[in-house]
């Protein structure tokens, strides 16, 4: 990294002849290539993002995975990953489907539990289950379908090559068909060797590539899908916690237990680490007997801090720049507040506890290490628990945390019962999880139409990622050829993930987190909805110190044509430049990670500035190569909803140690009246041998950037800190 | 405990329950019904959302003692057998489920909409205040009005 920032200074001082070259082309047209601004060397995330550590990580152990053909004709794939509603198990089982030669409705998607052989391959994260399972998946339906192949051929004494399979069965030259239900025996044969598998090439897709709705939607919309707590397991009582006045706070006793155990339908009172449990018949009686608990309690571990502090810390945190402001210049400074993850579906597990052996249902990203830890506090045997991954109700990048799972583990061993424990909504928003908050200082130095540095300082509260990610990038960092061998997992994650897309000279994104024990992580887009964000602001601020429109200014300093191409996707479709009444705006912006690349043109009414709206959208989105774009198209939506609730009114205030909001009449995540009513998601088409991208994050930080400057052009202001509108307008819940 | 009776999609029920248990858990936990889902249980969420006579309520905030002598429909009562409602066919047309965790609380809320109101206008969809977290809303609206344009 040093090396190569050496050698770019090296280049930059070489600049000025380049710059005036390019200041001549630049008045003439707007260049098509990078050739007339000052190149930005590769970041890291351009070279190997985490999305390529993960398949790395996950190679040794990518193909075991397990599809079957049953007697019936179906095929029924098990999943190593989790389903959050991001339309994963669609997608796999188009890719089943496709390469099999099956209707879709003959697919299975099973969600396997955790599978501790499978070391890194079992995290649902980072954007990266298609990434990764594209080619395994295929791999599997081809090598089952082959087969399925030979064993018609054997039966029919023909050559496999002769025949050709359609709409689940093999079909013979002279017409006869063997359905695979009828073949699934016979092709289990040990003695059919030999065979070769072949992928279906792509350009052959027929499905893959196709918009598709989604397996599951009949069950969610009869109301027969099972989340975790609509499970049934036989004799689990439902469970709720009291929890602290203040984040990890601890308990020191209990006064009232007995009159507590004595009110209607109340089954147990059992103290864990994270408060005091109550066990009854119905989670409503869980409830009263939960608020009636009189509780003496220790301190946590950020008691009296607010947000006050918190941002003070953080500001003192960030470095200086490393370039003096010699030339015109911009600096800018941004804070952004923590923002709960606040999925539908609160935190919840089913756990039976036995002397000898566990059994744990709950929605999980990490599986293996939830059935490594909780094997560790039951004091069994990992093999010993067994860990379902349940299909969840929404995570954001909330279930890469397992502690329902584990305190209904803890409940069930104390109790004796199986558990069946949820969380409050409160409690899910005050001590859950939450992105961190941030403080960012950007500078871009600039002269004769060039922009010759572009520094971005992020200070983060730190993001906890001991959900098993950290042991992968440990695992990983000797392989890396980019010498991230000695950075922290944080640092590791930083560089992979957060890149700029223009060619703004030399170029620098750091991050330096500030230590504070309180419930982070992994918030959709990780740093790069904040970071991003920040930066396309500020490129609207450079565009206007050029005098330039910023979408021409984006493309010309965008690094490559097919950046360049989406932009232009959201342009001409939002019409970009119309004449907007006052107090309305539209506003742009650019965001590429995971080797996939989208554009946001939004238009804002903020004629009220407390009181903005969103009125339409439109993006554009390159992927490389969707496989469900209708899914593709939901992703983009959640995207960009997420980012007019956290830029424009949703984010968490923490008051002396505690998060002070506790449901969504406080944590103003959007709702309908908050959503455009115009919003159209262009799909790229598949670039020729293109791999897909990652999908699942991408819309945020583009999203961020172009309501925030829609809404800095509609107000004739310059929005620094976010949610924009974020007074405590409610009266806080009691601790 | 008291003894309460009231029909649920179109079955007697009996439970003895505490009169101010709310009616989200009796339905949950006592009679097995889980397709209205606990979201925040302060009627803000509105994930549970389904219909006392025909009129849509928060079964989190509504004591069991006021269902009794009523018909509650919930999700699971909406189709006719395997007869969808216009409102799931047109959830299912548009796609409109991501995580689906609140979908029975927005079909029950658009299903209740459509009864007192043939042809909402965008105003009348917006004022539907049931959370969607994976941000489901714009094919939430177009759904709406797709059913209502069936079932005109």
């Amino acid at each position: 990294m040093a090396v190569a920032r050496r050698r770019f200074l090296t280049y930059l001082v070489a600049a000025p002849t380049l710059t005036v070259a390019a200041q001549l082309v630049m008045d003439a047209v707007a260049p098509a290539t990078a050739s007339a601004v000052i190149p930005t060397a590769p970041a890291i995330a351009d070279l190997v993002d985490l999305g390529d550590i993960l398949i790395l990580a996950g190679l040794p152990t990518s193909d075991m995975l397990v599809l079957a053909v049953g007697e019936d004709g179906t095929a029924t794939l098990g999943l190593p990953r989790e389903e959050v509603g991001q339309g994963l198990t669609t997608a796999i089982a188009m890719l089943v489907a496709e390469e099999l030669d099956l209707p879709l409705t003959d697919v299975r998607i099973e969600l396997d539990d955790a599978r501790p052989e499978l070391l890194f391959d079992q995290l649902t994260g980072s954007s990266n289950s298609i990434r990764s399972l594209y080619d395994p998946v295929r791999r599997a339906a081809a090598a089952a379908r082959v087969r399925l192949v030979a064993a018609a051929a054997a039966r029919w004494g023909l050559a496999a090559g002769k025949l050709t399979t359609g709409n689940g069965s093999v079909v013979a030259p002279d017409g006869r068909t063997a359905s695979y239900g009828s073949l699934s025996v016979a092709a289990a044969d040990a003695s059919l060797t030999g065979l070769t598998v072949t992928l279906k090439a792509e350009s052959q897709h027929t499905l893959v590539g196709t918009p598709t709705s989604r397996i599951d939607a009949r069950k969610i919309v009869t109301g027969r899908q099972e989340y975790t707590l609509d499970l049934d397991i036989p004799g689990a009582k439902p469970c709720m916690v009291r929890r602290p006045p203040t984040v990890n706070g601890t308990v020191k006793s209990v006064a009232n237990e007995a009159a507590i155990r004595a009110m209607p339908g109340v089954l147990d009172v059992v103290v864990i680490p994270t408060g005091v449990a109550v066990v009854a018949e119905t989670f409503g009686q869980a409830l009263a007997g939960k608020d009636a608990l009189e509780v003496a309690w220790g301190p946590g571990t950020i008691d009296g801090l607010s947000d006050d502090g918190i941002r003070t810390k953080l500001k003192a945190a960030a470095p200086s720049f490393s370039f003096l402001a010699l030339t015109k210049h911009i600096d800018a400074e941004f804070d952004f507040a923590f923002v709960s993850h606040a999925p539908l579906e609160t935190n919840s597990a089913v756990a039976d506890v036995r002397s000898d052996h566990a059994t744990i249902w709950s929605g999980l990203k990490s599986p293996i290490v939830a059935q490594q830890t909780i094997a560790a506090e039951l004091g069994l045997p990992e093999d010993k628990v067994t860990v379902h991954v349940v299909q969840a109700g929404g995570s954001f990048g909330r279930r890469l945390f397992f502690d329902a799972a584990l305190e209904a583990a803890q409940v069930s061993k104390a109790s004796g019962r199986p558990i069946r424990l949820m969380w409050s909504r409160i409690d899910d928003m005050r001590h859950g999880r939450m992105r961190p908050a941030t403080h960012h200082k950007l500078r871009a130095t600039y002269a004769l139409g060039q922009v010759l540095t572009f520094e971005h300082r992020v200070a983060a509260v730190e993001t906890d990622f001991r959900h098993g990610l950290g042991e992968i990038l440990t695992a990983m960092a000797a392989k890396l050829p980019t010498g991230l061998g000695n950075e922290t997992i944080a640092q590791t994650l930083f560089l992979t993930t957060v890149k700029s897309p223009y060619n703004f000279g030399v170029t620098t994104q750091t991050l330096t987190e500030v230590p504070l024990t309180m419930h982070t992580g992994s918030w959709r887009s990780v740093y790069s909805a904040n970071a991003r964000g920040a930066e396309e602001i500020l490129v609207d601020e450079l565009a206007t110190a050029f005098g330039k429109d910023p979408l021409s200014f984006r493309r010309t300093f965008l690094k490559s044509d097919a950046q360049r191409a989406v932009l232009d996707k959201a342009a001409a479709a939002g019409n970009w430049g119309r004449t907007m009444p006052p107090g309305h705006a539209q506003g742009i912006a650019f965001h590429e990670e995971y080797k996939s690349r989208t554009a946001c043109l939004v238009e804002i009414d903020a004629t009220d500035p407390k009181a903005p709206r969103v009125t339409k959208a439109v993006v554009a989105v390159d992927v490389g190569r969707p496989i469900n774009p209708r899914g593709l198209e939901a992703q983009m939506l959640g995207g960009l909803t997420d980012a007019i609730s956290t830029t424009l009114r949703a984010g968490l205030h923490i008051d002396k140690g505690l998060p002070l909001e506790g449901s969504y009449s406080q944590f103003h995540y959007a709702r309908q009246k908050n959503s455009p009513t115009d919003v159209q998601v262009i799909v790229l088409p598949p670039a020729a041998d293109a791999e897909p991208g990652g999908a699942g994050e991408l819309g945020v930080p583009a999203a961020v950037g172009a309501i925030a400057n829609a809404y800095a052009r509609a107000t004739g202001t310059h929005p620094r800190t976010f949610p924009i509108n974020f007074d405590v307008d409610f009266t806080p819940f009691p601790r | 405990m008291p003894s309460h009776t009231f029909s649920v999609n179109g079955k007697s029920v009996t439970v003895d329950a505490p009169s101010d248990l709310p009616l989200l858990w009796v339905l949950r936990d006592l009679l097995g019904i889980r397709g209205p889902k606990y979201g925040c249980g302060i009627d803000v969420c509105k994930a549970c959302t389904s219909h006392l006579d025909g009129a849509a309520i928060n079964p989190c905030v509504v004591p069991v003692s006021e269902a009794a002598g009523h018909e509650i429909t919930t999700i699971e009562g909406l189709a006719n057998g395997d007869t969808l409602h216009p409102v799931q066919e047109a959830w299912l047309d548009v796609d409109v489920p991501q995580c689906g965790y609140c979908q029975p609380g927005q079909i029950m809320a658009a299903a209740a909409l459509l009864k007192t109101t043939s042809t909402p206008t965008d105003a009348d969809i917006d004022a539907i205040a049931n959370v969607c977290r994976c941000g489901t809303y714009v094919r939430i609206r177009e759904a709406i009005k797709a059913a209502a344009e069936k079932m005109a």
